[in-house]
C-alpha cells in the first residue's frame, strides 16, 4: 500500500520538528528515513503510524486521508527500537496478542498455526514458550517484528530497529530484514541514523536534516550524487576546504586546488568537499595543500592517513591510499607533504555554518 | 534471576553472608518473634475450653467481622483509587502536582488521633459533611461506615507509594504498541498494564490491609464503639486490659494475630504466583 504525506508540520514548543514535509512512499518499497538525531525522522514515522498528531498536513494511506484515523484502525505494524515486548507474556502470547485483540472470539487453532508460521518466518519457533527476558536483543527484535506482522499490517514502520544491538548482530539483522522484505513485499519505512545501514538495506533513502527533506533517491544515487552539502558530509567521511573561487580552481590560503567545472565568480566564497579516497599525496616540492602526516592506519587493502594542516587553524584531513601506493611513496609519520584532490565538489559558502 | 545461593562460597562483592544472615535472624527474633511468642505464652495460661469461650464471645466475634471486613474493604477501595492517584501523578502534569504528591504522605505522618478527631468533626451529624448526608439517611460517624472511612484514610499512601515507582518504569511504548496491534483502552489496561502492576498493587493492598487491621487511634473516635455494631478488635483488647483481664486480652490478640498472618500469607502467595506467572522469577 502506498503512503503519502502532504505538507506535514509539527512543532514541540518553539522547536520545529517537521517543516512542511511532503513525501511519497510507493507500494512495496523499503524506504529509509536517514538523518542525524533530532532531524525529525522519528516524529515523521510516528505521525504516519498515528502515534503522534501533526499540527497541519495530511497522511494518505492508499490515497485515503488517514489523518483522523486512530492508530488502532490504521493497520500499521510498528516496531520500536527497544522492542516494547510484553514482558509478562511468553513469546507465543506476544505474537498472538494482535490476533486476539482483533477477533473477539478468535479460533485458538488458527491463532496457534499462524503464530508458529510467523515464528518460523523469523526463525525462532523454538523460543515460543520463553519470556522476553530470556532472549537476546536480536531475538527480541525479531519477535517484535513477528508480533507486528501478525495483524497483517498494510504498512510496516520500524523506528531504529537495530539501534540497540551490537555491531555484528546489527549487520546480520540488516541482511535478514532485506530478505524478509523481498519475500513479503510489504511497504516499509525504517528510521535510522546509520548511513551504512540505510544505504545497504533500503530501496530508497530519504535524507532529513532539521525537519526538512534534503534529498531523496536510490542508495547509489545519493551516494554518488549528493544534492546538498549536508548530504555530502553526512554520507561518509569528507575533507572540507574553505576558500575562494579562483579561475579554474579553489584558492585555499596561498594554494590553488584544481577544480574541473568552474561556474563560480572569481573571489566568491566557497567550500569544497573531497572524499578520503579522492585525495592523493605528493612530495612537498609539488603543488597542492601542505599538510603533516599524523597517524597512519594500515589494515587490509587501504591505508588510512590522518593529516594536520600547517597553518594555525589546525584542520584535519583524512586520506585513503591503496597499500601499494602508500608503500611506493615511502611516506612516514611526521613528514610534510602536499594534498592534491582528484575530485572536488564545490558549493557556494552562504554562511550555513558548515 | 536466580534464587539466593544458599551458603555458597562463591565470590561476592560484599563479603559476610553468614554474618548478615546471623544478624538478620537475631534481629528478627528479638524485635518481632519475642513479643509475639510472649502473646502466645500468656494466652496459654487459659485452658482450651476457656480460651474458646473467650474468643468466640458474640461481642468479640462481631468485632472480628468489623475489623477484618472493614480492613479488606478499605484496602480494596484504596487499591482502586490509589492506582488512579498514582496514575495521574505519574502520567499527567497539572498545577499543584507536587503539592498533591506531598499530601499523599500526610496520613503516614499525622498522629492517628488527630485524623480520628478530624474525621469525626467532618462526618458527625452536625459536621461539615455529615449535615448534608444526614437528610439522605446516610450516617457515617459512629457507624461501621465511619470505621471504613478512617481505614481508607490511613491506608491510601501504602497503595500509591508502592504502585508509583512501578508505573514510572512502565514504558508508554507498551501502550502504543498495544494500540497499534488493535487493542482498545480497556484491553490495553487489562492485558498490558494491569499484569505488570499487579504484584506492586497486591503489595500495596497487603500493606494497607495490615495497617488497617492494626489501626486504633483514628478509628476509635469515629466508630462510637457501640457493642455489636461498631467495635473493632483492637478496642476489645484494650477494654479487656482496662478490666485487668490480661489473659483474655492476649487470647483475642492471638486470634487476631493468626487471622492476620493467614491473610497476609495468602496475599503474599498470590503475589508470588502472579510474579511467577508473568515470568519475573525465572
Amino acid at each position: 500500500m502506498s503512503i503519502q504525506v502532504r505538507h506535514i508540520n509539527k512543532r514541540f514548543g518553539a522547536f520545529v520538528a517537521l517543516d512542511d514535509i511532503s513525501l511519497e512512499f510507493p507500494t512495496g518499497e523499503l524506504v529509509a528515513l536517514l538523518g542525524p538525531s533530532g532531524c525529525g525522522k522519528t516524529t515523521l514515522l510516528r505521525i504516519i503510524a498515528g502515534l503522534e498528531q501533526a499540527d497541519s498536513g495530511q497522511v494518505l494511506l492508499e490515497g485515503e486521508d488517514a489523518s483522523d484515523t486512530h492508530v488502532r484502525e490504521r493497520q500499521v505494524g510498528f516496531v520500536f527500537q527497544h522492542y516494547a515486548l510484553f514482558r509478562h507474556m511468553t513469546v507465543f502470547d506476544n505474537v498472538a496478542f494482535g490476533m486476539r485483540m482483533k477477533a473477539r472470539r478468535a479460533n485458538a487453532q488458527q491463532i496457534r498455526d499462524k503464530v508458529h508460521k510467523l515464528l518460523e518466518l523469523v526463525q525462532l519457533d523454538w523460543l515460543a514458550d520463553r519470556f522476553p527476558a530470556q532472549l537476546s536483543g536480536g531475538q527480541r527484535q525479531r519477535i517484535a517484528l513477528a508480533r507486528a506482522l501478525a495483524v497483517e499490517p498494510r504498512v510496516l514502520l520500524l523506528d531504529e530497529p537495530f539501534g540497540a544491538l551490537d555491531a555484528k548482530v546489527r549487520k546480520e539483522l540488516r541482511r535478514w530484514l532485506r530478505n524478509l522484505h523481498d519475500d513479503l513485499h510489504i511497504t516499509s519505512i525504517f528510521v535510522t541514523h546509520d548511513q551504512e545501514e540505510a544505504l545497504e538495506v533500503a530501496d530508497r533513502v530519504v535524507l532529513m536534516n532539521r525537519g526538512r527533506v534534503e534529498q531523496i533517491g536510490a542508495p547509489e544515487e545519493v551516494w554518488h550524487h549528493p544534492g546538498t552539502p549536508f548530504v555530502y558530509s553526512f554520507l561518509g567521511a569528507v575533507n572540507l576546504f574553505h576558500g575562494r573561487a579562483d579561475g579554474g580552481g579553489v584558492r585555499v590560503g596561498e594554494d590553488v586546488l584544481p577544480h574541473a567545472s568552474g561556474g563560480f565568480a572569481d573571489g566568491e566564497k566557497v567550500f569544497a568537499f573531497a572524499r578520503p579516497h579522492e585525495i592523493d599525496i605528493v612530495p612537498e616540492s609539488g603543488a597542492g595543500l601542505p599538510a603533516r602526516i599524523g597517524r597512519v592506519l594500515s589494515f587490509g587493502l587501504v591505508s588510512r592517513i590522518e593529516l594536520d594542516s600547517l597553518d594555525e587553524d589546525g584542520r584535519h584531513f583524512e586520506v585513503e591510499l591503496t597499500r601499494e601506493r602508500f608503500e611506493a611513496q615511502g611516506l612516514a609519520e611526521g613528514q610534510v607533504v602536499r594534498l592534491v584532490p582528484s575530485n572536488l565538489r564545490v558549493f557556494v559558502d552562504e554562511g550555513a555554518g558548515i | 534471576m536466580r534464587a539466593v545461593r544458599g551458603f555458597s562460597r562463591g565470590f561476592h562483592v560484599l563479603p559476610g553472608f553468614n554474618l548478615t544472615l546471623g544478624i538478620t535472624l537475631a534481629w528478627l527474633a528479638v524485635i518481632v518473634l519475642l513479643p509475639l511468642s510472649a502473646v502466645f505464652l500468656k494466652a496459654a495460661d487459659l485452658s482450651l475450653a476457656r480460651f474458646w469461650e473467650v474468643v468466640t464471645a458474640p461481642r468479640i466475634v462481631a468485632s472480628y467481622k468489623l475489623s477484618f471486613g472493614a480492613s479488606l474493604a478499605a484496602a480494596a477501595i484504596n487499591a482502586v483509587f490509589g492506582l488512579m492517584l498514582a496514575w495521574s501523578l505519574v502520567r499527567y502534569r497539572f498545577p499543584g502536582k507536587r503539592l498533591v504528591d506531598a499530601l499523599i504522605d500526610l496520613p503516614f505522618a499525622l498522629p492517628t488521633a488527630v485524623a480520628g478527631i478530624a474525621l469525626t468533626a467532618l462526618y458527625a451529624k452536625t459536621g461539615w459533611v455529615g449535615q448534608y448526608l444526614d437528610p439522605f439517611g446516610i450516617k457515617v460517624a459512629f457507624k461501621p461506615l465511619g470505621v471504613l472511612m478512617a481505614l481508607i484514610f490511613i491506608g491510601l499512601p501504602f497503595v500509591v507509594r508502592t504502585v508509583q515507582p512501578v508505573l514510572e518504569d512502565l514504558d508508554v511504548e507498551l501502550e502504543e504498541v498495544a494500540a497499534s496491534l488493535g487493542a482498545g483502552r480497556w484491553r490495553t489496561f487489562r492485558h498490558v498494564i494491569l499484569p505488570v502492576l499487579l504484584p506492586a498493587l497486591l503489595t500495596g493492598f497487603a500493606l494497607a490491609f495490615a495497617r488497617a487491621v492494626g489501626e486504633y487511634g483514628s478509628v476509635i473516635f469515629i466508630a462510637g464503639n457501640i457493642p455489636m455494631l461498631s467495635e473493632i478488635t483492637p478496642l476489645m483488647i484494650i477494654t479487656k486490659l482496662e478490666q485487668y483481664d490480661y489473659v483474655g486480652a492476649t487470647a483475642v490478640a492471638v486470634v487476631m494475630l493468626l487471622i492476620s498472618f493467614v491473610l497476609l500469607f495468602v496475599i503474599n502467595g498470590l503475589q508470588a504466583w502472579t510474579a511467577k506467572r508473568t515470568g519475573r522469577n525465572r
